[in-house]
């Protein structure tokens, strides 16, 4: 139950919320209009509309519905593609391609699995194939409002569309498939407000990195994150996606941010996306489940980003950043005995030294790609300053690695892909690059 | 999950404390596409002198005759006694499918990790929490030949062949949940009818969700 201590945004909200008619946000209205009901053990069941399937999470659950002999609950509600475990070269040669035996096993499951129970498999011949955190946007197939699962924990990638997304376990992926629903206890809001402007040249990544620098990797534990403020609403939908993507590293269970014009330009025309009259019920019922403009968050936590620069982790956990004018920290300087250990510990596996500054610091390598960061936009804006450059003699291996077959066909169409292999990069195949 | 009543059988003592999940089913284990075949790697490392992956068959490892589930005494043990904190570490649900598939119906210690707890009950395998002052006289009769227990739910007690009783605690629901057998799927699917009608009717509010 949600009580009044912390900031209602104002009296008359205080009070309806000692009424227990605290004005919804976001979070709430999704959550109500997917509440099947209570379960005899008190756990809320939550219906789930999108289901998104990998290789390394699935079989089990699959293995564990054929013992019972249960059939899915809804096979239209999922959608799958292998990406954990797939290798980013040589993918031409398809399965044979693979050199780990235990990979190959893993995709030829799903392949099997998914034929055998008539799922939709982008597999890993198809152009579509890619991270699932690329394609289920990319498809159409998240939507604003859905409520979507994945058993990875990236999956709150999809908060972007206003949409409930959240990481589940393997018996939980079991369960998904035997009824829709999730079973589940609702969390705490927690609201980032993001104040101020983010300077030229600063990404979503920047943003949040200093948000989880902010809050710690624990610090929205429990609850579910919703990002506001002009600078949030300014982002793409890429840069709204790298923020949601990383609401887990700061301990929450989702992130969010509100419906809007971007929101709805990015899904129209998608090959999953309703058309005609069904679009138009679509827009109004969006629309209506923004935030109240006086909703009540359990907490609120201001960032401002107006100072903001470029960020830069530098340890084993990405709380440890700091802005690239910074320097790493001096363990001895730690007041906290934990934090002091860590922080120690981490400077010894990276070989940095105490105080030593981010921009004495030589890369080994360079990695472009991930559920964060392996979409177009982001492929656009490293090849803008590659261009015309060289990867640096003392770089052992520079490799761009897009998030699916159809980001790297268009970022093959728009040149990108011969800026970095003129640069000395290697262009892979899709994947998550485990 | 088959239901749970009551369990008679030999116990093992494994006398370590802080035991976690990647001591109990290491990870290089969970590669496998099964929810099955953890059994011979649980406790891995302790359990085999080389170091094992998932292609090798049991026959092809070299068994560590010093630890004490390898103890030809032990053999068909059904309840494992021991220390606090058991399962603590990560959140792998493997750790309770190797317990089981070794053959352990019963854990019985002082105090168990959170998230392993929980699995437990998600997969029929029974922790019992006893007192330390209780855990260590039992640690003491454990080192008896053919040292065996009766572990009953139903009655929440342990009793030995001597008739000395030691009852535990354990959560209603919990208890209710082990008894019927009932996993979270089947206590789901009880409430199959409510699912259906609200996806009747989630459907004429948001038609666009059921294209497929």
């Amino acid at each position: 139950m949600n009580l009044c201590y912390s900031q209602p945004a104002s009296k008359l909200a205080g009070f309806l919320i000692l009424k227990g008619l605290a004005v919804p946000t976001l979070y709430d209205k999704i959550w109500a209009d997917h509440l099947v009901g209570q379960r005899f053990d008190g756990m809320s069941l939550l219906y789930i509309d999108q289901h998104l399937l990998h290789e390394v999470t699935s079989p089990q659950a699959f293995e564990g519905l054929a013992l019972a002999g249960r059939p899915m609950w809804r096979v239209g509600a999922n959608l799958a593609t292998p990406d954990h475990n797939v290798p980013t070269i040589n993918r031409a040669a398809g399965i044979a391609g693979f050199d780990d035996p235990i990979a190959r096993q893993q995709v030829v499951t799903l392949d099997e699995n998914c034929r055998r129970h008539g799922v939709l498999q982008f597999d890993i011949k198809d152009q579509r194939q890619g991270i699932v955190h690329v394609i289920g946007p990319e498809q159409g197939a998240t939507l604003p409002g859905m409520t979507i699962v994945c058993g990875d924990s990236h999956t709150s990638t999809h908060g972007a569309f206003g949409a409930l997304a959240q990481g589940i376990g393997t018996s939980e992926v079991e369960h998904v498939m035997a009824s829709q629903c999730l079973a589940a206890n609702k969390t705490l809001n927690l609201q980032v407000k993001v104040v101020g402007d983010l300077p030229v040249g600063l990404s979503a990544k920047d943003l949040v990195l200093a948000i989880i620098g902010q809050l710690g990797t624990a610090g929205a534990t429990g609850h579910t994150i919703e990002y506001t403020g002009a600078a949030i609403a300014a982002l793409s939908m890429e840069g709204r996606m790298t923020l949601c993507n990383m609401s887990i590293e700061a301990g929450a269970r989702a992130g969010l941010v509100a419906i809007d014009d971007t929101t709805l330009e990015y899904v129209h025309g998608r090959p999953f996306a309703p058309i005609g009259a069904q679009w138009d019920a679509a827009e109004s019922y969006w629309r209506s489940l923004n935030s109240d403009s006086d909703a009540h968050f359990d907490k609120t936590v201001i960032v401002n980003v107006d100072q903001l620069v470029p960020q830069v982790t530098w340890g084993t956990s990405p709380e440890m950043v700091t802005g690239v004018n910074g320097a790493v920290p001096d363990p001895a300087t730690i007041s906290d005995e934990v934090k002091a250990e860590s922080a120690r510990l981490a400077l010894k596996y990276m070989g940095l030294t105490a105080d030593q500054p981010i921009t004495d610091i030589w890369l080994d390598r360079v990695f472009i790609g991930s559920c964060t960061n392996s979409r177009i936009e982001d492929l656009r804006s490293a090849a803008s300053l590659v261009k015309g450059r060289k990867v640096a003699a003392s770089i052992k291996q520079a490799i761009v690695v897009p998030g699916s077959g159809l980001v790297k066909a268009q970022a093959e169409k728009e040149g990108l892909a011969q800026i970095f292999i003129d640069a000395g990069f290697e262009w892979r195949d899709p994947g998550c690059s485990r | 999950m088959k239901a749970f009543e009551t369990v008679h059988g030999l116990v093992a003592p494994l006398d370590r404390a802080n035991i976690d999940t990647d001591q109990i089913i290491p990870k290089q284990f969970l590669k496998s596409i099964k929810r099955t075949g953890f059994g011979d790697n649980l406790f891995d490392a302790w359990r085999y002198l080389d170091e094992g992956d998932m292609q090798m068959t049991q026959n092809e490892r070299r068994l560590n005759h010093e630890f004490v589930l390898n103890e030809p005494r032990y053999q068909g043990a059904r309840i494992l006694l021991t220390r606090e904190n058991f399962g603590c570490g990560s959140s792998r649900e493997h750790a309770v499918w190797s317990l089981m598939e070794y053959g352990f119906d019963v854990v019985i210690a002082p105090s168990f990790a959170d998230i392993f707890h929980n699995n437990c009950l998600k997969n029929g395998l029974l922790p019992v929490t006893l007192d330390h002052a209780t855990v260590d006289q039992l640690f003491d009769r454990a080192e008896e030949p053919g040292f065996e227990l009766t572990v009953n739910l139903v009655a929440q007690e342990v009793r030995l062949n001597d008739g000395t009783v030691f009852s535990f605690e354990i959560d209603p629901d919990y208890k209710a949940k082990l008894r019927s057998g009932e996993d979270d799927i089947i206590a789901t699917l009880r409430h199959a009818d409510q699912i259906r009608a609200f996806e009747g009717q989630h459907k004429a509010r948001q038609p666009w969700l059921f294209n497929r």
